[in-house]
């Protein structure tokens, strides 16, 4: 009944929504662009000087936006920070095992950790010549280091020294951001570094500079996210012991708020 | 005749049905949690369909080639956004799994009553 429920309900919502595209029922493909895209993909060599125009897009025609969007990234870290500080020891080490990944697994990840780092470093700096940018380079990055705490082989991420970095790279965001005062448009970011030739590595202006920030940001931000979820918190006094916490501390403490309920 | 488009739109609407299929039907937070995840993929596989075009090539201009007809390279970069949000909501509401496990030492929905947290 519940399942039969769910099924007409989301049906019925999937229908309506896909009656909203007409394209949907339309026997001819669509042939020609007519939206705001076209005048972007006209104008974004001129504008920008970035052979990606989604980049252009992102770091050019709506900067601004990125610079929410890195600044929504640092309020889910922060959030998560926050809510994941008063979680117990006990409830983390039931969660997560406690031994680490094995020989193959952590030598295979020593051996992949410079190789992703390099990829991702080189999606980053070709943001404005191929798919890709900051942010999935940045990604990539934070992949290399999660790959290093799946397999025990560090346990205890530097959060100092990433949150230093988060804070340079949002700073340096902002500062190259400020640079457009100089110009002659004198606005928040606006490009005034030279464009260069285009489709070539030095192009773009501030483009690859931006996304070398963003990258920054978010390879630290999404390590420091899964580090939190994972790590036991820092006051750790006692080694951790692994059967303990699971049999007594965690159901005690449901049961006894659960009896205290009505 | 079916069309590229048709199939994504199809495929796209296919994956957020799924999503809130597991959203409504579901019982543990976690599957709820990965359900939201399906049909936002859904939603940005969307999102690129509506600025897709038949022959169209990717909107990045490259040496020795010529410029052709390029898709919407707008919803592209919405896109890019929505990602990055959806993996921050996803973060957030994982914590908060946690936090209900934590405090009530389940995370079966049926089995949390009362809202006081």
């Amino acid at each position: 009944m519940r399942k039969l429920a769910g099924i007409l309900l989301i049906g019925g919502l999937v229908f309506y929504m896909a009656s909203l595209v007409p394209a949907l029922f339309m026997p001819s493909a669509r042939t020609s662009l007519d939206s705001i895209g076209t005048p972007i993909i006209e104008s974004s060599e001129r504008v920008s000087g970035s052979a990606n125009v989604v980049t252009a897009i992102v770091v050019q025609y709506r900067g601004l936006d990125t610079l929410g969007e890195v600044t929504v990234l640092f309020l889910s870290a922060l959030g998560v920070a926050i809510l994941a500080s008063g979680l117990r020891d006990d409830v983390f080490s039931s969660m997560f095992a406690q031994d680490d990944g094995g020989f193959i697994l952590q030598a295979g990840g020593r051996f992949l950790f410079p190789f992703i780092i390099l990829i991702g470093v080189y999606i980053i700096l070709h943001g404005h010549l191929s798919p890709g940018g900051g942010f999935p380079g940045g990604v990539l990055i934070a992949t290399a280091l999660f790959i290093l705490i799946l397999t025990g082989e560090s346990s205890h991420m530097p959060h100092r020294l990433l949150n230093v970095l988060e804070g340079i790279a949002g700073l340096g965001f902002i500062g190259l951001g400020a640079l457009g005062f100089m110009g002659t448009e004198q606005s928040f970011l606006t490009n005034v570094l030279p464009k260069g030739e285009y489709m070539t590595l030095f192009s773009a202006g501030f483009i690859p500079f931006i996304y070398a920030m963003v990258g920054m940001k978010v390879a630290s931000e999404l390590t420091t996210v899964v580090a939190t979820l994972t790590e036991a918190p820092v006051n750790t006094e006692a080694p951790v012991n692994t059967e303990a916490p699971v049999n007594t501390e965690a159901p005690v403490h449901g049961s006894t708020k659960e009896k205290g309920r009505p | 005749m079916i069309s590229t488009a048709q199939i994504l739109y199809v495929t796209s609407f296919a994956l957020i049905l799924i999503g809130l299929y597991a959203v409504v039907t579901q019982r543990n937070l976690i599957r709820i949690v990965i359900g939201l995840n399906v049909s936002d993929v859904g939603i940005n596989l969307l999102l690129v369909t509506l600025g897709f075009i038949d022959g169209g090539k990717v909107p990045i201009f490259a040496p020795g080639q010529a410029a052709g007809l390029m898709v919407d390279p707008v919803p592209q970069a919405l896109v890019l956004t929505s990602i990055v949000i959806g993996f921050g909501v996803t973060a957030l509401m994982l914590t908060l799994v946690m936090r209900i496990y934590a405090h009530h030492g389940t995370i079966d929905a049926s089995r949390l009553r009362g809202l006081k947290w």
